[in-house]
């Protein structure tokens, strides 16, 4: 009963002295955050610093070439559990869009996967299409799927790929919806994106990273007013930086 | 260019006749081969995406034999089989030999190397976009090979097809095993090479065509089948 009344956490996360390379080329260099529950943190860079690389290394999709990404909760498969990503480019399995929702809850042995997908479709306003071919809906609407896919989940912490990097406005906006409302029910966000005006309507934390470094980590207030960082202070003033 | 006018005319004769030699030499080639296909297929799309989505020292190598396997020559699969299969063989006592299940395992041995090797390719292709996606969401292997396999269904008939084509048009293998025994083993290919062995070469070559024809039409249906299910599922 304990158990139900507080549910193992997985969070706080934190990376030590992260480093990734490819080779030869050192894409992510003595990285160190720590991640803790509740936050939107939006890690932020020009192409290439290395956010995508960041990601994948946090979600455990890539092993880090030094240092280490440590969970405070040691049950691996609980840490696996906590956690989902959607990636700038979705993948849509070739079935339809309620079958791409019931296939992420089934690998979890979800008792009613059925009714979780609708309930999932239902909040990002798409339950209308959950019989259509998922790979014949827009792109706005696949990433609207994958987000419901990853919500369906309820994982504890989400972390999103540039989720609207090749999106109109519109789109942009149910995305950036989505995104609020998922936060809004206790989920951790861990988002990349350059799109400043993003950042600065969904961000609590800035992460800014350059040629791989982490340069500034502040919240965004003093991010978007008072950079730390030339590097940073020159990406709000929307110089490029190589 | 006479006999070859005849051998159409001959050949649509056949048909439209209903020429009861005929309709039993083609039901057996159908079944054989459809059979062979199957049985290949069911071991072939596993181990083909298992390989794909496996690491281990000398796979590089298991790669390209079996890519290597694709052009077995049929006799000598047709011969293995024969020496297994014989009184003497290690699988004499099933007295399969010269009958239409010996001539379905060693067309399914023939097709298992084709339909294996661009399962693996298909597969291997497709994990590459799918990977991330799979163990984001904490899919076994397993998991990933069937959710592959179900996903790439279309792509995979053009791998299966490939394979059905290879069976049925074989002769060498069927040769050896089935023996060419009128009304038991005797299949579209072997009567082909019968004919024309005595000389009927118009026959021959309407038997030629009707296996065409058989063959483009199935491919044709499957075409049409995957076509319709590709625009509706994406």
């Amino acid at each position: 009963m304990a158990e139900v009344m507080n549910p193992p956490r997985a969070l706080p996360l934190s990376a030590e002295r992260l480093g990734f390379a490819a080779g030869g080329v050192t894409v992510l260099n003595e990285v160190s955050l720590s991640i803790t529950s509740g936050s939107r943190n939006i890690v932020m860079g020009s192409n290439g610093a290395g956010k995508s690389v960041l990601m994948r290394l946090l979600h455990g999709l890539l092993t880090p070439t030094a240092g280490a990404v440590k969970w405070s909760n040691t049950d691996m498969a609980l840490v696996r559990r906590s956690q989902a990503m959607v990636f700038q480019r979705p993948v849509m399995l070739r079935r339809s869009v309620r079958e791409n929702v019931e296939f992420a809850l089934k690998l979890t042995g979800h008792e009613n996967v059925h009714r979780a997908a609708e309930a999932a479709l239902e909040r990002v306003g798409l339950v209308h299409l959950a019989d259509r071919a998922a790979r014949l809906c827009s792109g706005g609407e696949q990433q609207r799927i994958a987000l419901a896919r990853a919500w369906a989940l309820q994982p504890e912490v989400l972390f999103l790929d540039e989720p609207t990097a090749s999106l109109d406005p519109a789109a942009t906006r149910a995305i950036e919806e989505t995104i609020t409302a998922i936060h809004a029910q206790g989920t951790t966000i861990v988002m990349t994106t350059h799109d400043l005006g993003q950042a600065k309507r969904i961000a609590d934390r800035v992460l800014f990273l350059h040629h791989g470094r982490l340069v500034e980590d502040t919240s965004a207030d003093i991010f978007f007013q008072q950079p730390q960082s030339p590097e940073a202070a020159a990406f709000i003033r929307g110089e490029l930086l190589w | 260019m006479q006999e070859i006018s005849q051998s159409f005319s001959l050949a649509f004769v056949l048909i439209a006749s209903f020429d009861g030699a005929l309709l039993s030499i083609a039901g057996l080639s159908l079944r054989v081969s459809g059979i062979a296909v199957l049985a290949a297929s069911l071991l072939a799309l596993p181990f083909g995406a298992w390989l794909a989505l496996a690491r281990f020292p000398g796979r590089q190598g298991v790669i390209a034999m079996l890519n290597g396997m694709m052009g077995l020559p049929p006799v000598v699969v047709g011969l293995l089989v024969y020496l297994l299969l014989s009184r003497a063989g290690p699988l004499g006592a099933l007295g399969m030999l010269f009958t239409p299940s010996a001539m379905m395992i060693a067309q399914a041995l023939l097709i298992f190397p084709i339909i294996a090797a661009l399962v693996r390719q298909v597969i291997e292709d497709a994990w590459g976009e799918y990977r991330e996606q799979l163990v984001s969401l904490n899919a076994s292997r397993g998991q990933c090979i069937r959710a592959l396999l179900w996903d790439m269904r279309f792509t995979l008939t053009t791998a299966v097809l490939a394979g059905f084509g290879r069976a049925i048009a074989e002769v060498g293998a069927v040769m050896i095993v089935g023996g060419n025994i009128d009304g038991v083993t005797r299949v579209m290919t072997t009567a082909i090479a019968l004919e024309t062995s005595k000389g009927d070469l118009p026959l021959a070559l309407a038997l030629g065509v009707v296996l065409i024809a058989m063959v483009v039409i199935i491919n044709l249906v499957a075409q049409m089948i995957k076509t319709t299910a590709m625009r509706k599922h994406g």
